[in-house]
């Protein structure tokens, strides 16, 4: 008991990792998620409105693009844009690993982003269309100015869990190497825990994430209840 | 001021207008009825081309909106049209309903555009609930909102789709009574309709359509007494 005491929670290792812990691996993955949660949203937006063109060029490509990313593991596409790009083509990425790491996190997430905001737009009465079209709206005003502010509501629950997705899935990037001062959690407990021999770096760590993610957790579900309550 | 020339419609390899033959005049007001699946909403819907016409010809004002390359948008905007389902913008309130394409589409300025959406309003009786979110207002408030909306673009015809089929019947008598002061005042409308009371007192004609064509037509007062057409009696044994 006192071993185990010992090895996962010494509040004196502990205590070294601070003021690090905050001031470079918390900060270093809300960046990596705020970054990649944009990205996510700009490009899923993207391929959802291209996805239900009536135009086959535009729908098909991303078609191809969401079943592609969903289909692959993210490990996988990080390792792919973080080693396999530079290494196959001598892509050079500025501010690695941090772009190289966005790039991945964006990437696939966008895929999952697109179908939820598609599922958003689809869920948006098919009279708003024919009301903003009958009063002369051009198709692409009617999505811009009626159907997609509408969509974008609906989508709020779903598009937090998927931030709640992407704030975890930045873990993966420790995989990616480090320069200094860029180093987000996991990474950060890692090498904490071959500095020490000790394992209680990593259990701080899933205290750091946790302090984001339950608040998180409930949020999605007060939302939830709050968009299936007023759906009137 | 609208004609229909040969109109033909098929949903998948369903007809649903087989040849309709239709003008109004204007400032004149057509009822149309009939039994439900009869066609008659799909008439209303291609006149402004939401749904696109099989085959045959639709004029309003002058201009073919059957035309290949016509500038459809920029004609929808002289048809006003009201739904059956309001189809208000959930995510505006009255007033932004109203001005949402005027300022957009007629690019009226939004201190102009809130001049004329608030005239509008007040011509539907509801100056003051200009602010009221869609979800605050009652059925008949949205459909008459909707109205307002529709009348704010200056169409030259109103197109009307069974607009008070989804009230309570408590709310139908105020919708109406806006559709009536409307046809007094001269617009040119066509209205799609199960409200026989309505066709009969407001209407100048009345078109009775089944099978996806115009079985009867005419003056209100000639075709509710005497039918010509045994399809329109029957019709009218049921409804009246």
């Amino acid at each position: 008991m006192h071993r185990l005491a010992e090895e996962f929670f010494n509040w004196s290792v502990i205590r070294e990792m601070f003021p690090g812990l905050l001031t470079e691996a918390v900060k270093n993955t809300v960046l990596l998620t705020v970054a990649s949660f944009i990205g996510g949203v700009a490009l899923g937006l993207l391929l959802a409105l291209m996805r239900i063109s009536r135009a086959k060029a535009l729908r098909w490509p991303a078609a191809v693009y969401i079943d592609l990313f969903r289909g692959l593991p993210l490990l996988l596409v990080i390792v792919f844009v973080g080693f396999g790009l530079p290494i196959g083509l001598g892509v050079q990425f500025p501010n690695e690993p941090f772009t190289p790491g966005v790039l991945a996190l964006s990437m696939v997430y966008s895929a999952y982003i697109a179908e939820s905001i598609r599922a958003g737009i689809e869920a948006v009465p098919r009279g708003q269309m024919e009301a903003a079209r009958s009063l002369g709206m051009p198709y692409r005003m009617a999505m811009r100015r009626v159907i997609v502010p509408q969509a974008l509501r609906i989508v709020v629950p779903p598009l937090t869990n998927e931030l709640l997705a992407l704030f975890k899935d930045t873990s993966l990037l420790a995989v990616l190497g480090t320069r200094a001062g860029g180093k987000e959690i996991t990474k950060y407990a890692r090498d904490f825990v071959n500095g020490v021999g000790n394992s209680s770096p990593l259990v701080a760590a899933g205290a750091a994430y946790l302090v984001i993610t339950l608040p998180m957790l409930r949020l999605v579900a007060w939302l939830d209840r709050r968009s299936k309550a007023g759906a009137r | 001021m609208i004609s229909v020339v040969g109109l033909r419609k098929s949903f998948s390899g369903v007809e649903v207008l087989r040849g309709i033959d239709l003008s109004v005049e204007a400032r004149e007001v057509v009822g149309v009825i009939g039994p439900s699946g009869s066609g008659k909403s799909t008439l209303l819907r291609c006149i402004n081309r939401l749904e696109e016409p099989t085959a045959g010809q639709v004029v309003v004002d002058g201009v073919e909106v059957t035309g290949p390359g016509v500038a459809i948008d920029k004609v929808r905007t002289t048809m006003g049209m009201v739904f059956q389902s309001f189809n208000l913008f959930p995510h505006k309130p009255a007033l932004g309903n109203v001005t949402l394409a005027l300022r957009r589409v007629l690019k009226v300025d939004s201190a102009e555009a809130d001049d004329r959406a608030r005239r509008m309003l007040e011509r539907v009786g509801l100056a003051a609930r200009a602010d009221a979110f869609p979800a605050q207002l009652s059925g008949g408030q949205q459909q008459r909102v909707a109205i307002a909306r529709a009348l704010a673009m200056e169409p030259k015809v109103m197109l009307f789709d069974e607009v008070t089929s989804a009230l309570d019947p408590e709310l139908v008598g105020e919708v109406l009574g806006v559709m009536r002061d409307l046809a007094e005042g001269g617009m040119t409308m066509v209205v799609v309709t199960h409200e026989m009371g309505f066709a009969r007192e407001v209407c100048d004609r009345v078109v009775f359509m089944d099978g996806g064509l115009i079985v009867e037509e005419g003056p209100p007062a000639e075709l509710f007494a005497a039918p010509k057409e045994e399809r329109t009696r029957s019709f009218l044994s049921k409804v009246l």
